[in-house]
């Protein structure tokens, strides 16, 4: 770990850092810094912000990531391999078990086209100059079985990749909470921002409870960056969408690997996702969205006919607008940087063990993270990411 | 615990508890005739394995969860008999497909 910054060069703010927004990945992004001595603030919405990070699967996904983008894929690898350290960090911080699992996961298909349409996505992925290799199997019904002994006659196969897994992401969300509070990072609830000046070398950022001052600022506040960041002289332009999961009443476990669209999870229940939409009100609600998941899902495992479904929900989810992660550092107010993605869980030991220390030495790692500039907005069209 | 008052042959559906025949009144819920069967608990909790009983009687405290014609984890209070209605009781957790 690098040793606490010095008091001399940050005399003048009150802050290191202040980190705007206080989901997965601003939490993430701001326990990294607690975690290697930085003076840290967190400025958040309350409890009626839309949080992706409330409502989202809970998936460290690796399958079909990277898709117009190989670096992508690399990133998330590596996310992968480093989220059990983070687990385990946060376990012996905090005492909050976040029920990591990496026992790989499946993506099902219930019809040949749909496998084929999968094995060929898959397999251009791989193909991309640059791409990570990782082990990735496509499966026809009866390997699939073996597996997951559950399934119904309607799933003709499927894909399987090690490195997926899944967390409890309320208890995750809760642990860095915790972790920060540990930390001495000041979380500050209802402190939406409305305006950011550089001056003097330093941040002031303006919210209903006052001014704050920073020598640096993070923002990492999902959807809403896209209109943080052109106050810094950053640019995140954001395509959000509107996801629905259902849940069902808690059973015995069943199911071992978590799947793109269903998981059990570490307290029994069964997670249904996920619907898209470009409908972006979190209060509405499509029935029949939720009725085509809950059939899909119960032809994948026809024993999950009988279970209630005891909650649904719409979710927003954050998402630059081609589907790739941002992080850049502006260039007219030094010390400005901007942080969005789709994969707030999954990326997360990323954004505390790599970002974080970045920011405290106050410039990103081109070498590695120079893809993910929003300039690439400005020089190419969008591509799609296969978020999941 | 529990015994009926009123006239004994008002009781005419047969339902059966745990395997074996029991009479109910038309219009008892499942709790009711599972407690004047004698039985004071319908399931053991996921838990601990601790037998429950019914308590609130009116939906809200699913204490009185009961398997019902295989579907697990009903609440027994808010359905009604029928005949040949066949109940097992809860035994801890949820049992998939069941």
């Amino acid at each position: 770990m690098a040793s606490p910054a010095s008091p001399a060069r940050f005399s003048r703010n009150e802050y290191d850092v202040a980190v705007i927004g206080g989901g997965l990945l601003g939490s993430s992004i701001a326990w990294g810094l607690g975690r290697i001595g930085q003076r840290t603030t967190v400025l958040d919405e309350g409890d009626i912000a839309k949080r992706a990070s409330r409502a989202n699967f809970a998936l460290v996904w690796v399958q079909s990531k990277g898709m117009g983008m190989p670096e992508y894929t690399g990133w998330t690898v590596r996310a992968s391999e480093n989220w059990s350290r983070l687990a385990a960090e946060l376990a012996a911080q905090t005492s909050v078990d976040v029920h990591h699992q990496r026992p790989g996961g499946f993506h099902l298909a219930l019809s040949e086209s749909e496998l084929e349409a999968r094995a060929v996505s898959l397999k251009r992925l791989h193909n991309q100059p640059g791409a990570t290799d990782y082990a990735i199997e496509v499966l026809d019904h009866d390997q699939v079985k073996k597996r997951l002994p559950h399934i119904g006659p309607d799933v003709v196969g499927g894909t399987y990749c090690p490195l997926d897994g899944h967390v409890n992401s309320l208890k995750f969300f809760r642990a860095l909470h915790t972790g920060l509070a540990a930390f001495g990072v000041d979380y500050r609830p209802e402190h939406p921002v409305s305006a950011i000046r550089h001056e003097n070398g330093e941040f002031r950022i303006t919210t209903p409870k006052g001014e704050i001052r920073a020598a640096k600022i993070v923002l990492a506040a999902g959807n809403a960056n896209m209109t943080l960041a052109p106050m810094v002289g950053l640019h995140a332009p954001m395509g959000p969408t509107r996801g629905q999961v259902l849940v069902t009443e808690r059973t015995v476990p069943f199911l071992d690997f978590p799947l793109t669209t269903l998981r059990q999870t570490d307290e029994g229940t069964v997670m249904i996702g996920d619907s898209k939409e470009d409908e972006l009100d979190d209060r509405g609600h499509r029935l029949p969205i939720d009725a085509v998941m809950a059939d899909r899902a119960r032809r994948m495992f026809p024993l999950l006919e009988r279970l209630s479904i005891i909650r649904m929900w719409s979710g927003i989810r954050v998402m630059p607008e081609d589907g790739f992660p941002i992080y850049d550092q502006s260039e007219t107010c030094p010390g400005a940087f901007v942080s969005c993605c789709h994969s707030g869980v999954t990326l997360a030991p990323n954004h505390a063990f790599d970002i974080a220390p970045m920011v405290a030495a106050g410039a990103l790692d081109l070498d590695r993270l120079g893809a993910f500039s929003a300039r690439r907005f400005t020089t190419q069209a969008p591509a799609s990411s296969g978020y999941y | 615990m529990f015994r009926r008052i009123g006239d004994p042959a008002a009781a005419t559906v047969t339902i059966e508890i745990e395997g074996t025949l029991v009479k109910a009144r038309p219009g008892d819920s499942v709790t009711a005739a599972l407690l004047a069967s004698g039985l004071d608990f319908c399931r053991h909790t996921p838990v601990s394995g601790t037998p429950r009983g019914p308590y609130c009687m009116m939906g809200v405290c699913f204490d009185c969860l009961v398997t019902i014609d295989g579907v697990g984890n009903r609440q027994g209070c808010l359905v009604p008999v029928a005949e040949g209605m066949k109940i097992t009781l809860q035994k801890g957790k949820r049992e998939i497909g069941q």
